[in-house]
């Protein structure tokens, strides 16, 4: 008994691709696209186009479709809606079902998801706007090695915002001149300092002598404060096995938190990282090289949101969100959507911050936004409003810019921070009466009055290129 | 030069050990810890006292003062249980902590009395 013969040649994907009746299972994946098609491509034939490219479908009809059951197996566009204020794209809602993933594979879901449907003919550009993982994907994945609550506890640091900073020059430092420079950082009230994403180990300074010294600095720096302090070193490698030997030395050391680039590392490498982490008690902060050549243009590539659920998938118990006030792109409520997606352990449908699906990510723990990048003692109270508690701020320029230097520099970042959480916990508008907060408490902090005067004019208002519609 | 400010720090200098949060500000007033005491019992965490003498200051574990004050709701008798247990350890460091129990975590903990 067979309900269907073989047709060889071309059909129109929307055939068998495009289910506008369609109801999303519980356990299906759904992903949400922003097309652009090709002039005279109707609406429809492209998100099926999109659902068949990306799940079970080739170009034309193949005899060996018939020996599965491809009503089972296949990707459906069941949705299809305008992009407000953008007549040139519209939005396509597919569902894909869970047997189409291996379990715990972000590795596998990407390269389904986002694979050679990105470079097919029939779409001028396409953009992967939003993933819904059900629950019971998210759950056959790692997640991050330790999460936010685990980490507050290992570094004895509660009810406040995490402060860091990362050293600068980016390249170029000493070994010994490197840890010098962490020393002051964390001798002068900042919790971490931040190799940058590109320090690895190059001929100025190989990684063996950099973790060294940095361990050295942060051993004396907590000796002499009597508070935890922790240097993200960076293990990020040419190969996976220089990754597990720098990150055990960092262990040897009695280090505290280590770093790695996800997405030029790759998403095997960093799942592998995670686990290791997890079995070691050693905290994992992620840094996101590559992201913006992936998410920001708002017509082709991966939005970060989606690029943020899957460094929550892979684990890190931080991750880089941007500042919103500082001097890298980053709107308001979208930053907000992404930020929740990090921490919260659900996250509603929210298209006024772009969230374009329920999430919930179960008992998985969340992490920390890393706010970083041209941030100075001056947007403290604004920083505060927007991430809450639960984040890092990392002030490189703004610590090691200091005219008094990094220890100085590092306390007028605690004192401004301290001074703008003791007003929050009061009941006072931080944000509105931020000035009045910081002057306050530059009475009592010579370090802070003059890095008020020093950064005072300095203001990052350009136009953010890719706004939520 | 000369207009440069030395960072002061030393290690035989008690005064340059921190007690991590709100230890950068100069220590607060009785209104001020009483505004961080109503935010703990707004916030309905279980507000909770520990002391631990200085030079052990570094522990997980101080000392716990009695039992956490759970379901406290009145700012004054937290204010009056810490008046009570400087009284009861002159010689030290005295911490408060609002148990977040839904976070499993501690919402705030700082020092609210230094000894030295």
């Amino acid at each position: 008994m067979t309900n269907k013969t073989y047709d060889a040649g071309v059909k129109d994907y929307r055939q068998l691709y495009w289910e506008p009746d369609y109801v999303p299972k519980e356990t299906d994946l759904l992903a949400c696209f922003k097309i652009v098609a090709q002039e005279g491509v109707p609406q429809e034939e492209a998100a099926a186009a999109v659902a068949a490219e990306s799940s079970t479908g080739t170009w034309t009809t193949v005899w060996t479709d018939l020996l599965t059951d491809m009503e089972y197996y296949k990707g459906r566009a069941y949705r299809i809606e305008p992009v407000p204020g953008d007549d040139t794209a519209f939005y396509a809602f597919v569902a894909y079902p869970i047997d189409l993933f291996e379990e715990g594979s972000v590795v596998n879901v990407i390269t389904s998801i986002a694979g050679n449907v990105f470079g097919f003919k029939a779409i001028r550009s396409l953009r992967l706007e939003d993933i819904r993982f059900p629950v019971a994907y998210v759950l056959g994945c790692g997640g991050p090695p330790n999460g936010m609550q685990v980490e507050r506890d290992i570094m004895n640091k509660y009810g406040r915002p995490m402060l860091g900073c990362t050293i600068k020059p980016k390249l170029g430092l000493s070994a010994k001149n490197y840890g010098r420079a962490v020393y002051e950082c964390l001798r002068g009230g900042l919790d971490f300092t931040k190799d940058d994403e590109n320090v690895n180990s190059q001929p100025f300074m190989r990684w063996r002598q950099r973790f060294d010294f940095v361990s050295e600095a942060v051993h004396q720096a907590e000796a002499e404060t009597g508070e935890r302090k922790g240097h993200y070193l960076n293990v990020t490698a040419p190969t996976v096995e220089d990754m597990f030997e720098r990150a055990e030395y960092a262990k040897a050391k009695g280090m505290r938190i280590i770093m790695h680039d996800y997405l030029t590392g790759g998403f095997s490498a960093n799942t592998s990282l995670a686990n290791w982490c997890r079995k070691n008690g050693m905290l994992l902060h992620i840094h996101r090289a590559l992201h913006a050549v992936l998410d920001r243009n708002p017509y082709h590539g991966i939005h970060f949101r989606v690029l943020t659920k899957m460094l929550r998938l892979s684990g890190g118990d931080h991750l880089h969100s941007g500042t919103v006030v500082g001097k890298l792109e980053g709107d308001r409520e979208a930053t907000l959507g992404w930020i929740s997606l990090m921490r919260d352990s659900f996250t509603k449908e929210d298209r006024s911050r772009g969230i374009f699906f329920d999430q919930d990510w179960g008992h998985m723990p969340g992490l920390f936004p890393v706010a970083s990048g041209g941030i100075h003692v001056w947007h403290m109270p604004a920083l505060t409003a927007i991430f809450g508690d639960d984040a890092v701020f990392q002030f490189g320029g703004g610590t090691l810019g200091h005219p008094w230097g990094n220890a100085a520099g590092a306390t007028a970042n605690r004192v401004a921070l301290e001074a703008c959480v003791e007003a929050r916990n009061a009941g006072r508008a931080v944000e509105r009466e931020g000035k009045e907060i910081l002057t306050k408490a530059a009475e009592h902090s010579p370090e802070l009055k003059i890095a008020m005067e020093t950064w005072k004019e300095i203001k990052f208002d350009f136009d953010i290129v890719d706004k939520l519609s | 030069m000369s207009d440069v400010q030395n960072y002061y720090s030393r290690m035989n200098d008690p005064k340059s050990v921190k007690y991590e949060t709100f230890s950068y500000l100069p220590a607060f007033t009785d209104a001020q810890v009483n505004a961080q005491i109503k935010r703990i019992v707004d916030k309905g965490w279980n507000p909770c006292i520990e002391h631990v003498e200085p030079e052990r200051a570094h522990i997980n574990y101080w000392y716990m003062w009695k039992l956490p004050m759970f379901g406290e709701r009145d700012v004054k008798k937290v204010l009056k249980e810490i008046e009570v247990c400087k009284k009861a350890n002159p010689n030290d460091h005295i911490r408060l902590v609002g148990y977040d129990n839904k976070a499993q975590s501690q919402g705030l903990s700082f020092v609210v009395h230094r000894a030295i």
